[in-house]
């Protein structure tokens, strides 16, 4: 990670409420701390190059989990519980200005959507890069990030400033966070009105239950069928054998078909 | 009245029964309908006539299939006239109203999860009145031949130059053409990485719409998605546009669809972002759970420095079955199998694995297996679709040489086309 040094990059990390999966305890989320990581990384040569807003609580105790990461203050637009976030984050960011915008794909709380970052970026007209893994490199106004795919596979893609990255669990991971900062960071708060998210309020929330498991239904008219549906072994499905062909005409025919299927990069 | 009375009078004619009583009579065949072997006597009974039950077997001797055909294939010859079951066909003519699916088609065919949501997307059909569409919407080029049966009313598959690769921007502008095209009822996407939520959530953005997402159980008014990290369960009023997760509903199994291709003039738009391609990653440092392409050894092996370099050389992540491992030649980490990893790759090349039924378990996800053998009749040949039967050194040799030509190959004409 190179960014260019002789230009002043403003990074902005937007942080949220985790909680834990198994014991639902509140924590600093993963992507979330994982998008501070970044933002450390990335203005490391400057001082107080990062800033990390929330919206929300200010007294909430996992934000100091971030603190402790070595922040000298966190940003909290303090608002209605009920309130929607996404008008005074957009406000705020429009007025401040930023290069680029870190946040996580999905928050480990709430509605966890993961709409901000493209509601964001609609709103301030700014690109938006899902998925990240690492900033590469900022180059004269031109930013190369790493998505992360599925399968472990990595795409580079080359994004004007400003813009908003979601930060994927393939960054890397999270410096541990520290007491003594944690407790000494300061929280500048800024009382902000926000509308209420009146479409929330008539949604019913509970725990999540359990999913069923698809069955397997076996749509058998006959007993014989039921029976060949509980024996089924496994049976040729047409595949093409190569028994007589040379060992070229057996490897070219793989290669063909490894061709076809675009796994040969 | 009376004539109508008269013609209800069932009148026998006692010659012709009698005729067609003797089968030896010259006249027999004009007067019995060979081909049925049931009818309708004259006073309306169901008639059964044995002689003209069943048929003649291979070896002269008459057979009678009380199974209607649905006995298990034994004969050689019989098996692959296997019963080819035509499903009703299910048409819309004129739709009153579409719900359009934007599937992912990894690697051009629908994924498991792209049938999931045509399932759904019939099943808020059904609740929605008026005869509703299913428009399918896939980028790049298709190589999917089922469409139909995986319920596909209308297709628009995009496969101009300008939607290759990474160009989230280039297809939104696309969905919103459909969007002022058809003005669908409902936007479904999956929800997976593989493209479904960028591009649903970009879409709900520009339209202004509050998306369910990882909406598990929909109908055509209530849906329940997780939400806060998949610790919560939301019921809520069902949006416009809504992002499924896996195994949302079932898969359309019973009826046909049509698949009309229907098209769409591309429209070129200034993207911000631009691809810049895959980036090489060390395909050993892939988990095996997640890889794509795997090249797994067995006991077939003897040359273990051949496979490795054939492993390096193809960019596949190594496998192993539980005898190579036990061996002593792969780390157990590598091992692929019920008491391994359950591996998930598109394409998985196994070289002298004849298949124990842990290993089969173990890659039962994977779409495309190649076998390399010596045993024409093994399980791992059953399963695959292309099975090279012979010496696995002297394929995987041949097979070297000719992905390093290949690997020449295009680069000669990417100079060209610079050129």
């Amino acid at each position: 990670m190179q960014p260019n040094s002789s230009q002043k990059l403003k990074i902005v990390t937007l942080v949220s409420v985790g909680k834990h999966p198994q014991s639902g305890r509140v924590r600093r989320a993963d992507q979330d701390s994982r998008a501070v990581e970044l933002g450390l990384r990335l203005s490391a040569d400057q001082a107080d190059g990062l800033v990390v807003l929330h919206a929300g609580d200010p007294n909430e105790p996992s934000l100091r989990s971030y603190a402790g990461m070595g922040l000298t203050a966190i940003n909290v637009l303090q608002l209605d519980p009920a309130a929607d976030a996404v008008a005074p984050l957009g406000e705020q960011l429009h007025q401040s200005g930023a290069d680029i915008v870190l946040t996580g794909v999905r928050a480990e709380s709430g509605e966890g959507s993961g709409m901000l970052p493209y509601q964001l970026a609609e709103k301030l007209g700014w690109s938006i890069v899902p998925r990240v893994a690492d900033i590469v490199s900022v180059k004269e106004g031109v930013a190369e990030v790493l998505q992360a795919l599925p399968r472990g596979q990595r795409r580079a893609v080359k994004v004007r400033l400003p813009f908003i990255a979601s930060i994927d669990t393939a960054a890397p991971m999270a410096r541990q966070s520290a007491f003594g900062p944690a407790q000494r960071a300061a929280m500048t708060v800024t009382v902000v009105n926000a509308e209420t998210d009146t479409l929330r309020q008539s949604w019913h929330e509970a725990v999540a239950k359990k999913r069923p498991k698809r069955l397997k239904v076996i749509k058998a008219k006959t007993a014989a069928e039921r029976f060949k549906a509980a024996t089924a072994k496994s049976q040729s499905e047409g595949g093409r054998i190569m028994k007589q062909e040379s060992a070229g005409e057996q490897a070219q025919a793989i290669l063909d078909l490894l061709v076809e299927e675009g796994v040969l990069r | 009245m009376s004539s109508h009375d008269l013609l209800d009078i069932v009148r026998r004619d006692p010659r012709a029964e009698w005729i067609a009583r003797n089968r030896l009579h010259p006249l027999h065949g004009t007067l019995v309908d060979d081909d049925a072997a049931e009818v309708r006597g004259p006073s309306g009974l169901l008639r059964k006539y044995p002689h003209r039950v069943g048929f003649i077997g291979p070896n002269g001797i008459k057979r009678i299939d009380r199974l209607k055909g649905n006995a298990a294939a034994s004969g050689k010859g019989r098996r692959s006239a296997a019963q080819e079951v035509q499903l009703p066909l299910h048409r819309v003519e004129n739709p009153d109203f579409y719900i359009v699916v934007v599937a992912d088609m990894v690697g051009g065919r629908l994924t498991g999860h792209d049938k999931d949501v045509l399932g759904q997307a019939h099943k808020l059909a059904a609740g929605i009145e008026g005869a509703g569409a299913v428009l399918t919407v896939g980028f790049g080029s298709a190589k999917e031949e089922h469409f139909d049966t995986a319920g596909v009313d209308r297709l628009l598959v995009l496969d101009d130059d300008i939607y290759e690769g990474y160009c989230p921007e280039q297809r939104l502008a696309a969905l919103l053409q459909v969007e002022n095209e058809y003005q669908p009822r409902h936007w479904l996407f999956p929800d997976s990485v593989n493209g479904g939520t960028d591009l649903g959530s970009r879409l709900a953005a520009r339209l202004h719409e509050r998306p369910a997402v990882q909406a598990w159980q929909v109908d055509h008014q209530t849906a329940v998605c997780r939400g806060a990290g998949g610790t919560m369960d939301i019921t809520r009023e069902t949006p416009r546009l809504l992002m499924l997760a896996e195994e949302c509903a079932d898969q359309i199994d019973e009826t046909r669809h049509e698949a009309l291709p229907v098209t769409l003039t591309p429209v070129s738009v200034i993207s911000q972002l631009q691809d810049q391609g895959p980036v090489a990653v060390d395909p050993n440092a892939v988990a095996l759970a997640e890889a794509e392409f795997i090249l797994s050894a067995g006991n077939g092996i003897h040359d273990w420095d051949q496979f490795h370099a054939a492993a390096a050389v193809l960019g596949a992540t190594e496998g192993a079955s539980r005898v190579a491992v036990d061996d002593g030649f792969m780390p157990r980490f590598r091992q692929v199998g019920a008491t391994g990893t359950w591996v998930t790759a598109r394409v998985y090349l196994a070289v002298g694995i004849s298949g124990a039924i842990q290993h089969m378990q173990g890659i039962g996800q994977c779409d495309k297996v190649i076998a390399i053998n010596t045993d024409a009749g093994c399980d791992m040949v059953k399963r695959a679709s292309l099975s090279a039967i012979g010496d696995s050194e002297e394929i995987l040799g041949e097979l070297i040489k000719r992905v390093q030509a290949f690997r020449a190959q295009p680069s000669i004409e990417g100079d060209q086309d610079a050129a």
